[in-house]
């Protein structure tokens, strides 16, 4: 079961390796994590999916508090809330496939990018649902590369976890 | 007014009441140790800095303050790490104060760099690298504040030489603020009330004391809920002294090498309350047969032990010392309980027992100690054989007379953290009782102690082989015992003697009795090589993966 952390922590050199360590010693699985600065400038946020059962979240959240540089966490409820991801995929485009390729891409509402005669880029902004239907449709024609950013997300409200 | 870094520092820690540091020095930390020269603070020069890490600690552990120690960048640091992570499985606040290299080098690989704070970071509470001077006074005073408050535990500061050596102006911070740290120490009213309420309605209720008892100085308070509720106590390694080791009510040490009765009594209870112990793996044998009837109450300041090894009925964070008076007032007094019938009979029909031979049995040398010394030494250990037979053996009074590395389980810890003992305590005395393999980890101390005139007493008990890797050996790898016995042990008596302590050698169970006397008399660090015999094993014992009620030998 994946359980999404929203974590504001210290905007400190060596806190994600302080985070990210802790992951590894303590045998957790991180599915993806997220960080970047937020509207106080001295506090990051980090947004972690973690994969695992109600007694492993737990532990997660126990241990990140344990962290000095850990000011708080809060679990990102999976109905009532925001999460998005963006997503750089490079396919394979030529001219037999380009138009089919772009139908697809605006089905899903999704941007391209850049263009050239082999391979084409595709830009999708989703929550993880979207996303991976998108992935899995452009496989067949080839993905050369792929990028994600990491699932981001806010709860819905005006509830903050300040 | 203007100081460089290296003052400031020495001015923190002035103005934090450090009396005395543990250290080594080194190219990183000239300045440091240039003013350390004329600062009231004390340094203890060890043999080698782990020794350091361990000393400070075992000062710590019969103070109860903060001990501080002291190396050099590289390899100096790294030296550090086995002490700090000693002191960390085991709760002990210990501030480490590294030299760096200079913040222009780091991340070159420079003449001996290396990234202790990215080494230490699974094993400190916390720690810092100083990349400006001008925080250095806020940094001292905050992991002075992590480290002794909330659970304790080490903390390091990394200071990089050119840090040190920097000009700025010094003011102490008068507060300390941490928004990610804040240790919560009233435990939960209804909480507390439901334990009250799972207390008063026990009929076979236990309590597993373990070393927060110690570290929140609440042994009072639990010597008075289990006197007032006719409670037993079963004590976990960290948590021997919690209450009288010759209490009527102490069960001694329960787990896997816990005493018959405390692993029965923890076996059979309908309620277990669990004070300040973390139900480590060594302590409760077969997770899911642990105390299959009771329900649990854990009180722990640490939220992240509740519910980790063991699922909780009554959780509560806090403070032990608060939440035990707290729960002592709401309790009913009790006047008679069947339960303690039944626990005075277990004592009594299955006591600790050891069968004589010719041989010289250890556990008789460490009952002898224990009449000799009336019970008032601090006594440290190393890990091993030894270990378990003097916290069998050995019947503790208070809290902080026995230093022990419960969890990371660290040979070579027994020695110098007496030194720090002795020079924490210098109107105690101290005793370490050692094994022949872990006192040839940290012998060289014996200069330390000979330089400071501190009159440790060491009790080697040798049986020429690393008794309890053989012990493993001959339950788990049907006897065959590989790399476990020494083909070369020296006369540690005569090793003794070469440092200037008195040496003695035991070899017969006639000679005990004067030839500790000799020791414990003596004004001089002393050594006693005493031949035991080495078949004899640690008992009783649970064996992997079987519950605590089930145990072999020595009942």
């Amino acid at each position: 079961m994946k359980h999404t952390l929203s974590v504001l922590v210290e905007n400190h050199p060596g806190v994600l390796s302080r985070i990210a360590g802790l992951f590894s010693r303590r045998g957790f699985n991180i599915d993806s994590l997220a960080v970047g600065t937020t509207e106080v400038p001295d506090i990051s946020r980090m947004t972690i999916v973690v994969n695992g059962d109600d007694y492993i979240v737990e532990q997660v959240k126990k241990q990140l508090n344990k962290l000095i540089d850990v000011i708080k966490i809060s679990e990102i409820d999976p109905v009532n809330s925001v999460t998005r991801e963006l997503v750089l995929i490079k396919v394979n485009a030529d001219t037999s496939s380009r138009s089919e390729i772009i139908q697809i891409v605006e089905v899903f509402r999704a941007n391209i990018v850049d263009v050239n005669k082999d391979s084409m880029i595709i830009e999708v902004v989703g929550d993880e649902g979207k996303v991976n239907a998108m992935q899995e449709l452009l496989s067949q024609y080839g993905i050369k590369e792929l990028v994600r950013t990491g699932v981001i997300g806010l709860n819905r409200g005006p509830k903050t976890i300040k | 007014m203007n100081t460089t870094g290296a003052e400031a520092l020495i001015r923190s820690l002035e103005k934090k009441g450090v009396e005395i540091i543990f250290g080594y020095p080194g190219g990183s930390v000239l300045q440091i140790y240039d003013l350390l020269r004329d600062s009231s603070i004390k340094h203890v020069l060890t043999r080698s800095e782990q020794a350091a890490a361990h000393a400070a600690s075992g000062y710590s552990r019969v103070t109860g303050r903060v001990g501080v120690c002291l190396a050099t960048s590289g390899p100096g640091a790294t030296n550090l790490i086995t002490g700090i992570a000693t002191a960390y499985m085991d709760s002990i606040p210990l501030v480490a104060i590294t030299g760096q290299v200079s913040t222009d080098m780091i991340g070159k690989d420079v003449f001996q760099e290396v990234d202790i704070t990215g080494a230490t970071a699974p094993f400190t509470k916390h720690n810092y690298l100083v990349k400006d001077v001008k925080e250095l006074p806020r940094i001292v005073k905050e992991a002075f504040y992590i480290a002794s408050t909330g659970r304790p535990g080490p903390v390091l500061i990394d200071i990089p030489k050119d840090v040190a050596a920097a000009v700025f102006e010094y003011t102490y911070p008068e507060r300390v603020d941490i928004r990610g740290y804040k240790p919560n120490y009233e435990g939960h009213p209804l909480q507390i009330q439901k334990a009250v309420k799972a207390i008063n309605r026990a009929r076979q209720p236990v309590i597993c004391a373990g070393g927060g008892v110690v570290s929140s100085g609440c042994h009072n308070e639990l010597l008075k809920l289990a006197e007032k509720c006719k409670i037993p106590v079963a004590m976990t390694l960290m948590g021997l002294g919690s209450i009288p080791g010759e209490h009527e009510l102490a069960l001694g040490m329960f787990g896997m090498h816990g005493t018959y009765f405390a692993n029965k009594a923890v076996s059979q209870a309908d309620l277990i309350i669990a004070a300040g112990a973390r139900f480590g793996d060594r302590a409760i044998g077969k997770r899911d047969k642990f105390a299959p009837n009771a329900k649990i109450v854990h009180i722990d300041i640490d939220p992240a032990e509740i519910g980790k090894n063991i699922d909780t009925y009554i959780p509560i964070v806090g403070d032990l010392k608060r939440v035990l008076a707290k729960i002592l007032e709401g309790t009913e007094e009790v006047k008679e309980r069947e339960w303690l019938n039944t626990i005075k009979k277990l004592k009594t029909e299955h006591p600790l027992k050891y069968e004589k031979s010719e041989k010289l049995k250890p556990q008789f040398v460490i009952e002898k100690l224990y009449q000799l010394t009336r019970g008032r030494a601090i006594v440290s250990t190393e890990v091993g054989q030894h270990q378990i037979w003097t916290a069998h053996f050995y019947k503790f009074s208070e809290p902080r007379r026995f230093i022990t590395s419960g969890g990371l389980g660290t040979m070579g810890y027994g020695f110098p953290a007496a030194i720090g003992a002795q020079l924490g305590r210098p109107e105690e005395r101290v005793i370490t009782i050692s094994g022949d393999g872990s006192f040839q980890m940290n012998l060289p101390e014996l200069a330390t102690a000979l330089e400071n005139n501190l009159p440790i007493k060491i009790i080697v008990l040798n049986n020429g082989t690393l008794g309890m890797v053989r012990q493993l050996q001959d339950f788990y790898c049907n006897g065959r015992h590989s790399c476990v016995d020494f083909k070369f042990v020296p006369d540690f008596s005569r090793i003794a003697e070469s440092y200037g302590a008195l040496g003695v050698r035991i070899q017969r169970e006639d000679e005990v009795e004067d030839a500790l006397k000799t020791v414990l008399n003596s004004d001089k660090p002393a050594v006693a090589d005493v031949i035991i015999d080495s078949d004899e094993k640690v008992f009783p014992m649970v064996l992997n993966n079987s519950p605590l009620s089930e145990m072999i030998g020595g009942y």
